[in-house]
Formats: C-alpha cells, sequence, structure tokens
C-alpha cells in the first residue's frame, strides 16, 4: 500500500501503538495525518493571525468561522479550493469543490447563501489547455451552484502563466444562521447514533486528501482521485439537514470531504472527548467489492456524517426518506476515545482518537531567496498613453468579467441587491435589515515579488472593496496556495505572507475567523512552484437599514472627481509592467498600515453622505483603469488634471498605472465638493479634486498642457467588454 | 383563497415565490411537496423555478412523473391558473400541458440576466391587468430557455394570443441582439387555450421588490397581482 507517511511519522505510530499496526488503521492515519487535514507544515505559523474581535463568536479550526451580525442573526464563512482535482478534470474539480465547501456552512448549521470563486489560470491568450481549463471550472461551478440554488455572487480572476498546469479553484460559501441553533461537534454524547447521509460509497475520489498533499504528476492515473458531482443530491442533503436540525435532532454533524469517513468520524467525536465504535459493513455502498481501507478513503461526494440523539433517530429517519435520500446507520459515539473500525464482527482498526487528530507538527525551514536581479532599467515611459490604455482594459485580468458571472446564477435567494460587475462589492441584504457586502482578492504578481507587501496588499484591496459599498471589515478567511513546503524559499514566501496578513489585521483590527492553506502546487513539467497566491475572502457589515447602495458607474454630467489617496511610484508586479512590458520586478506597492484603518472608516463614512454618486478603489491598472472603469459602468466621460493628484511622483506612467493603495476615487456633487474635502483633509488623509464628469462621451487626461488620453467610452467598451468573449471563441 | 407553491426535489425557486406571496404581497401562500396528488384545496398552482431533479434525463422532465401532477391536471380541467416559471415552464412543456419544447439556449451556455419583455397578449391570467405593448424588466436564469415550436404553429399561436411575452431591447423591439437564448418568435411566456396554464421563462418573484432590480423596478408584482385579482374575482376567462 501506497502511504505519504514520512519514515519518522510511521516509527512514531508504531512505537506509539507498541503493537504491529494494521493496514486500515494505516490507512486512516494516512489521511488525517495528510498535509491537507493535518495542516502540519503550516500549523505553528498560523496562530501568528488575529482570530479574536467583539462579533468572532467561532474562529479557526472548524468547518466555518462565525461571525454575529446582531439580532440573533450570524454569518458564517469559510474557504476551500480543489486545484489540484480542477487541474485534472476542471469540470469534477470545480463542481465538487463548490459542493465541498457548502457542505462545511451546512455542518455547522447554517443554511449557504452566497458562493464566490477566486480562480487563477495560465495566459490564456497563448494557452488553448488554460483556455480549456478556465472553460470547463467556470461550467463547474456554474452547474453546481446553479442546480443546488446558492447565487454565485462574486470572485475575481488571475492569470499568470505559474499557473499553466496547475491552476488554482477557490470557492468560499457563506451561510446565514441563528446563534442559538447552530450546531458545534463537541456536542456528541456516547451512546449517540451515527448516520451516514446522503450519496453512496465507491472508488472515486480515494485517497483525494493525500493526492492534494503531494506534487501533481500528470499521470492519468489521478483522475481516479477525482470525485463525481450530483449537486441534486447535495440539494436534497442541504434541505434535510436543515430540517433536522430545526427539529434538534442533530447533535452534531460533519461533512466528508478530504479523507471521507478516516477523517469524518475522528472529528466527529474527538472534541466532544469521545470516541466512535462503527462497522463498514453498514455502509450503504456503490459497488459490493469495496475493501475496507476504501470504505474508510473513499471521497465521494455528497455525504454528510450526523451525530444524532437516539431517541431521534426515527424523526431523522423519516426527514431523510422524505427527501429520498440514502443513509446507513453505521455506528455510535463511545466514552472511550478511541476509534473502532470493524467490518461485520472483525475489528480491523483500534486507534486511540489523540493519536489520529494530533499528526506531529513539521519545523520547516525558510530561507530568503537571494535577491532576484533587478533590472536597472525600467521600462521608459512610452507616448501612446492612449493605446496602453485600451492594451489593458482588454488584457483578461482587467477586462470585463460578465462572460463568467453571466453563468452564474448570482439572483437566487432574492438577497442579491449589489450584483456582480456593479460595485466593487456584491451586496446581499439580510432579514434583521442589515446589508452585508463580500468579496474577495488575491495579487499573485505582487506576492511573487514581495509575498509580504503582496499579501498585506490583497487584504488592503479587499477591504477597499467593501469601503466602496460602504461597509466596514468584520471579518476575513484566507486561503494560502504554494509550492512544496519542503522547499525553503517557498515556505520563506509561506512565512511572509502569513506575517503580512497578521500585519494588515492587526492595522485594521480585523479577525482571521478560519482559512485553508494548499501545498504543492507547482507545474508538472517544469516543476517551478505557482507564484505565492494567498486569496483573501473578506466580508463587510452594512450597519444601517436604510442605506442607499450604488455601484462605481458615473452617474452625472458636472460632477467632481475626487481623489483621495497618494500615488507612490509603485509599477512592480503593475499590469502595466507585466501586461504591456512583460517585466516583472520593481517596486511593488507597500500599504500605510498606520493610517489605513482610518482611511477605510472615513471612506465608509462619506459613503453615506448625500451628494456622493460613486466610490471605487484604485486596483489592477492604476488610477487611469479605475476611471476607464467609472466612465464604461456609468456610459458618461470624464476629464482629468493628471497634475492635479498627490503623488510622490510626476512621470507619468507611474501616476498613471502604479498601484499604490488605499486610493479611491470619488463622484461628488458639486455643491458638497468643498465639505468632502475639508472632512477628509481634517482626517489628514490626501486629497484633490481631479477633474469632472463629462456629457462628452470621452475619457481625456491632460498633464502639462498636453492631452495624452482622449478615448471614447463606446471604444473603451468595446475592447474591455469583448476580449474574454473573444479569447473563448465566442466571438470570432 | 389559497396559492400552493409546488416543492419538487430540486426546486429552489420555491422559498423565493413562498417569500414574494406571503411577505411582499401578503397572499395565503403554501409550499406543497410533490408527493401530495390532490390541489383541491387550493385556488392556484406555482410551479417553481430550479432544477427539479436535478435536471437529470432532461430538464422539468422527471418532475412529470411525481403524483402532484394529477393535481396540477385537474386544476388546470377546472380552469384554476397554474403558472410554471422557468424550471415550472420546463415542466408544464414536458407534461404537455403547454405546446413547444424549451431547448439549450443557442449559447451554450447558462444565462443570468435582466431582459426586457414586451406584453404580446392580454388573453391570459397573468397578463389580463396588462396592456399590450407595455415593457417589464425581469432577470432570465436557465440553460433551457429556448423556446421551440414549429414555424406555422408559432402563428397560430400568436393568433391566438397564446404568446404573452416576448423579449425586446431598449426600444421595445424584437432582434437576434434582444433575444438572449434564441427563442422561436423571441418567445419568454406563453399559455395554453384557455389562458389559465402559463409558462414564463423570466423570474417575476426576483424582479417584485425595487430594492433588487437595478432599474429600481418591480415588475414581477404586475404579474403576480393580476394572477391573484383573478382569483380573488372568482372570474375565468
Amino acid at each position: 500500500m501506497f502511504l505519504s507517511l514520512t519514515r519518522d511519522e510511521k516509527a512514531l505510530v508504531q512505537r506509539q501503538l507498541g503493537r504491529k499496526v494494521t493496514p486500515l488503521e494505516w490507512s486512516i492515519i494516512d489521511a488525517e495525518w495528510s498535509e491537507h487535514c493535518s495542516y502540519k507544515s503550516s500549523k505553528s505559523l498560523l496562530k501568528e493571525l488575529p482570530t479574536k474581535g467583539a462579533r468572532v463568536l467561532l474562529g479557526p479550526g472548524f468547518d466555518a468561522g462565525v461571525l454575529d451580525v446582531g439580532d440573533g442573526y450570524v454569518v458564517t464563512i469559510h474557504v476551500e479550493s480543489h486545484n489540484h482535482p480542477s487541474a485534472i478534470d476542471p469540470y469534477g474539480g470545480a463542481a465538487t469543490g463548490v459542493g465541498g465547501v457548502l457542505r462545511d456552512i451546512l455542518s455547522i448549521g447554517s443554511r449557504p447563501i452566497a458562493l464566490l470563486d477566486p480562480l487563477r489560470f495560465g495566459d490564456v491568450t497563448k494557452s488553448g489547455h488554460s483556455r480549456w481549463l478556465m472553460k470547463n471550472v467556470i461550467r463547474g461551478i456554474a452547474e453546481y451552484g446553479n442546480c443546488v440554488g446558492i447565487p454565485t455572487v462574486g470572485g475575481e480572476i488571475e492569470f499568470d502563466s505559474s499557473f499553466e498546469s496547475n491552476c488554482l479553484v477557490d470557492v468560499a460559501c457563506v451561510g446565514l444562521g441563528q446563534a442559538d441553533t447552530l450546531v458545534y461537534s463537541q456536542n456528541g454524547r456516547p451512546g449517540d447514533q451515527l448516520m451516514l447521509v446522503g450519496g453512496s460509497t465507491g472508488r472515486d475520489g480515494i485517497r483525494g486528501a493525500t493526492f492534494a498533499s503531494r506534487n501533481l504528476t500528470g499521470n492519468e492515473k489521478d483522475r481516479a482521485a477525482v470525485q463525481v458531482p450530483d449537486p441534486f443530491t447535495e440539494k436534497l442533503i442541504i434541505e434535510a439537514t436543515l430540517e433536522a436540525k430545526e427539529a434538534g435532532a442533530l447533535r452534531a454533524m460533519k461533512d466528508l470531504g478530504g479523507g471521507g469517513l478516516a477523517c469524518a468520524v475522528p472529528e466527529a467525536v474527538s472534541s466532544g472527548n469521545c470516541g466512535a465504535d462503527i462497522d463498514l459493513s453498514l455502509v450503504h455502498v456503490r459497488e459490493s467489492d469495496l475493501i475496507a481501507e476504501e470504505v474508510m478513503a473513499s471521497e465521494s461526494q455528497e455525504r454528510m456524517l450526523y451525530v444524532v440523539d437516539p431517541k431521534r433517530t426515527r424523526h431523522v429517519e423519516q426527514i431523510l426518506q422524505r427527501y429520498g435520500l440514502p443513509y446507513s446507520t453505521i455506528g455510535h459515539v463511545i466514552k472511550q476515545k478511541v476509534i473502532k473500525v470493524r467490518k461485520s464482527e472483525k475489528l480491523l482498526a483500534n486507534l486511540p482518537v489523540d493519536l489520529v487528530v494530533q499528526a506531529p507538527l513539521l519545523q520547516r525551514r525558510s530561507l530568503k531567496p537571494k535577491s532576484r536581479r533587478v533590472q536597472l532599467d525600467p521600462p521608459r515611459s512610452p507616448t501612446n498613453m492612449g493605446e496602453i490604455v485600451l492594451q489593458l482594459l482588454a488584457s483578461p485580468s482587467i477586462a470585463s468579467k460578465s462572460w463568467v458571472y453571466g453563468q452564474y446564477d448570482h439572483e437566487v435567494g432574492v438577497r442579491t441587491i449589489l450584483k456582480p460587475g456593479a460595485a466593487d462589492a456584491s451586496v446581499l441584504r439580510l432579514p434583521n435589515g442589515k446589508f452585508l457586502a463580500l468579496t474577495c482578492d488575491g495579487n499573485s504578481k505582487h506576492c511573487s515579488i514581495s509575498p509580504g507587501l503582496g499579501a498585506e496588499g490583497s487584504l488592503a484591496e479587499a477591504c477597499r472593496n467593501l469601503a466602496c459599498v460602504g461597509a466596514l471589515p468584520i471579518g476575513m478567511v484566507d486561503h494560502l496556495q504554494f509550492g512544496d513546503p519542503g522547499d525553503h524559499e517557498v515556505f520563506w514566501s509561506f512565512q511572509q505572507t502569513v506575517r503580512g496578513l497578521s500585519r494588515y489585521c492587526r492595522a485594521i483590527d480585523l479577525p482571521c475567523v478560519g482559512g485553508k492553506v494548499s501545498f504543492y502546487n507547482e507545474d508538472s513539467d517544469t516543476k517551478i512552484a505557482i507564484k505565492p497566491s494567498p486569496v483573501v475572502v473578506v466580508v463587510g457589515l452594512i450597519d444601517n437599514k436604510a442605506p442607499k447602495l450604488f455601484g462605481f458607474g458615473l452617474k452625472e454630467v458636472g460632477d467632481a472627481l475626487i481623489i483621495v489617496g497618494s500615488t507612490a511610484p509603485e509599477l512592480g508586479g503593475s499590469e502595466y509592467y507585466e501586461q504591456i512590458h512583460g517585466f516583472s520586478g520593481g517596486k511593488v506597492p507597500k500599504v500605510d498600515l498606520r493610517n489605513e484603518r482610518k482611511r477605510i472608516e472615513n471612506i465608509v463614512k462619506i459613503y453615506r453622505e448625500p451628494g456622493i454618486k460613486s466610490v471605487h478603489d484604485c486596483s489592477k491598472g492604476g488610477l487611469i483603469v479605475t476611471l476607464a472603469e467609472m466612465c464604461i459602468e456609468g456610459g458618461l466621460g470624464a476629464s482629468v488634471e493628471a497634475e492635479q493628484i498627490p503623488a510622490k511622483t510626476r512621470q507619468i506612467d507611474e501616476l498613471l498605472f502604479s498601484e499604490s493603495h488605499g486610493r479611491f476615487i470619488l463622484e461628488v456633487n458639486r455643491k458638497m465638493v468643498k465639505k468632502i474635502m475639508k472632512s477628509l483633509e481634517d482626517q489628514g488623509l490626501p486629497v484633490a479634486c481631479i477633474g469632472q464628469v463629462d456629457d462628452g462621451s470621452h475619457l481625456r487626461l491632460k498633464y502639462g498642457g498636453k492631452t495624452l488620453v482622449d478615448l471614447s467610452v463606446p471604444e473603451m467598451k468595446q475592447r474591455w467588454a469583448e476580449a474574454i468573449p473573444r479569447l473563448m471563441g465566442d466571438i470570432v | 383563497m389559497t396559492v400552493a407553491v409546488v416543492r419538487f426535489p430540486g426546486s429552489n425557486c420555491d422559498l423565493d415565490t413562498l417569500y414574494v406571496l406571503k411577505r411582499v404581497l401578503n397572499t395565503d401562500v403554501q409550499l406543497v411537496w410533490h408527493q401530495e396528488r390532490s390541489l383541491e384545496s387550493y385556488e392556484a398552482a406555482i410551479l417553481p423555478g430550479g432544477f427539479s431533479y436535478g435536471d437529470y434525463l432532461r430538464a422539468g422532465a422527471i418532475a412529470t412523473q411525481s403524483p402532484i401532477m394529477k393535481g396540477i391536471r385537474d386544476m388546470a380541467r377546472k380552469g384554476k391558473p397554474v403558472l410554471g416559471i422557468c424550471n415550472g415552464f420546463q415542466i408544464l412543456v414536458e407534461a404537455g400541458l403547454l405546446p413547444g419544447a424549451l431547448l439549450r439556449n443557442s449559447s451554450l451556455r447558462f444565462m443570468c440576466q435582466w431582459t426586457m419583455l414586451r406584453v404580446e397578449s392580454t388573453a391570459s391570467v397573468i397578463t389580463r391587468r396588462l396592456e399590450v405593448g407595455r415593457v417589464l424588466r425581469m432577470p432570465i436564469a436557465h440553460n433551457e430557455g429556448r423556446y421551440f415550436l414549429p414555424e406555422n404553429q408559432i402563428e397560430e399561436l400568436d393568433r391566438r394570443g397564446q404568446i404573452l411575452l416576448r423579449y425586446v431591447n431598449n426600444q421595445g423591439l424584437c432582434n437576434d441582439e434582444s433575444n438572449p437564448n434564441g427563442s422561436c418568435s423571441s418567445i419568454a411566456a406563453i399559455c395554453d387555450r384557455t389562458g389559465n396554464i402559463i409558462g414564463m421563462m423570466p423570474h417575476p418573484e426576483r424582479a417584485s421588490e425595487k430594492i433588487l432590480s437595478p432599474f429600481h423596478s418591480d415588475d414581477g408584482l404586475l404579474i403576480f397581482r393580476s394572477l391573484l385579482s383573478q382569483i380573488q374575482g372568482g372570474m375565468t376567462l
């Protein structure tokens, strides 16, 4: 049998048990001690992230983080990825990734209400393989999410050749519940029945957790480690589980994800300080000839493990029968802290729970990479600014993603108020009259040059997105995706990333309530690791029962355009360097952590002021792209004087394309300009009026008395809107 | 005067429809599980959107075998309104209660977007309170929404006033660009010969509150109000 355990780990198991270890026991430990399940390389560093906050009811280490949104309601949040399965089978891998994260949200007793999908692919302008991956990943997400009826309300996509064979497919889910009816896993008691509910157990996805914990081989046999999606069964599980929960019949529950039963059974009972006794011959299976190791390790989808009060099993069975869901009672909770696995009468495994769930942590070495050769002559400033802006608008990372979110049902649930594409963050209404804003971000280009600054910056951008819809950030989950942690330089970038995220969280008092780590992401041919890709998902709350909510499209001719924040010569990792000059290097934008909290809070406050018509943050592509997006979305023109931009540079390409953090463009009613500017100046924030909204349907930018940019809005819109459909072959 | 919202396994707009009827329109409404056989105590039935039976086999096909379809057919026979929205429309077509077929969108992709719809006929319980030519805004969200019927039958459908809504552009005109899914004759909603059985692809329940609409419209309410006024008035067309 192939085991991914190291020699030391095997010796430790043998020493602790003091007897011969059975094959089934090996496979249980192998699954639970995999990187995917045990976080053995990352756990000690992740402790640096702040996890406490006034709204945090449950932090990292559980199926989902729980945030209090008032009036007895909670929002739950979790993020997962399905990178390796999606690289092999993009449709099935992405779809089952959605299924998995939905069940995490369900496991805690909350109803999933929204999905977000941060995605990373290779260079789709050059690679047919990456286009194939992208097309099918998106179809997989869409068909699964649409069918279960959970709206996909947001996401983001980056393109970089480091993701050519190892695409990153992340999915975050947000749930809604009530604080007093959540289901916590420590509630199981001896005598409780263990019910396995949902899809039958088969050979699909055998050993998926260990598959995810090593490098991709490009081996066709890996395809068997990808599971088969069945969103219909998932939908039934969601409804039946919530009904059983409402009836108060579920003491605890656990979804079956990575590691299958081998992980779900110990995890369902360990936090309640109990054990379990299960009989594999009772499991409802798809194939009759499965051996015990296969039943335990199968990652067949759409399965839940219920811990049921023995007096209520009849009631739960009735609910499951009504939904036509298969189930089997496979054992019960025992007082002794051991996991006993039988097949009929034969005892095949008898392992202490603590041994199973407490994998020994690894101390990984980190090594700062030797400073990369920095190009001394950064690209010279070009003269054809207008053409460059058009090229940036048509570059896949910046171009309209409506081809993508148009395939996602983002309206089901009748909660989606600000929809994808209309604003920097999506906004959902909550039953208590408040509003929830959701966004996700990542920037692997910044992170590859400076993992620490890139991580801070990704969080900063997400928080700015929330501020742009008037929401204060209340909690985040992170997904940290790297190459092989045994590579000291890779591990160094991981360490820098965690520290960067921690610094930002502390600066604005933002708790991390959960997350996920995915290592071993590297190109199967070149063996080069992906660019460091921390992705953050941040939720914000609009604590105001009747807010005006608006997107970033320009609204009215004659309004003033105000910029908040200062522009610095920070073109490192910018779309301008990467897309236009093919240059990777330079100085990465740095967040002004000292003033960040004040900045976010002030934008949230300003958003509510009368006279504010739109707010948009500056990010990928820089200030000029921000302005172009506002023009395109609003169908209006603008004229801007670049001299007015508060900046630490006077070089035009740095002014226009630098991706400096902490900047926002506001559209403000003329009459309110003075008041708004004064209130921001009083806070010590750099602010300037840089232009106005025009009816000429042109975006014009002047610098030094010359018009450097003069682009028609319809032309910009066409280039921006058609880029992705053209790449995907829908426009020829 | 109770409206039934029928819940098939895999329905996912059931709660949204229930919410709008109950909370926005203050109507007496109930979810009815598909294993019921009778809808006798209800005055109207709505088959909501979603993916009944996961759309396995063909969208709407397996749901036609559910026990509740007997109740639906009884209702239809008695002239009580039956409204199928999205997947509900697909089920009514599969059940033979409405003519035609709903094929895969011409884009071969799921489409979720807001559309403009022109009222073509008032000969149905959902349009009887509207005027012909009025343009409504409602979103669509479907993979199989391309309405198909042989051309000669389309003409007949049109002549009988059974074409209720067509997709149009900003100017209220039909053309290829305004037709999101490639439907024959830009059809978005139809009814049977009595005007009591209606199928529509757009989602009125997603367009019944101004806050949900990018255009601050609530045109979906016009559809529901028209239906409710019918059963409140106790009239049949």
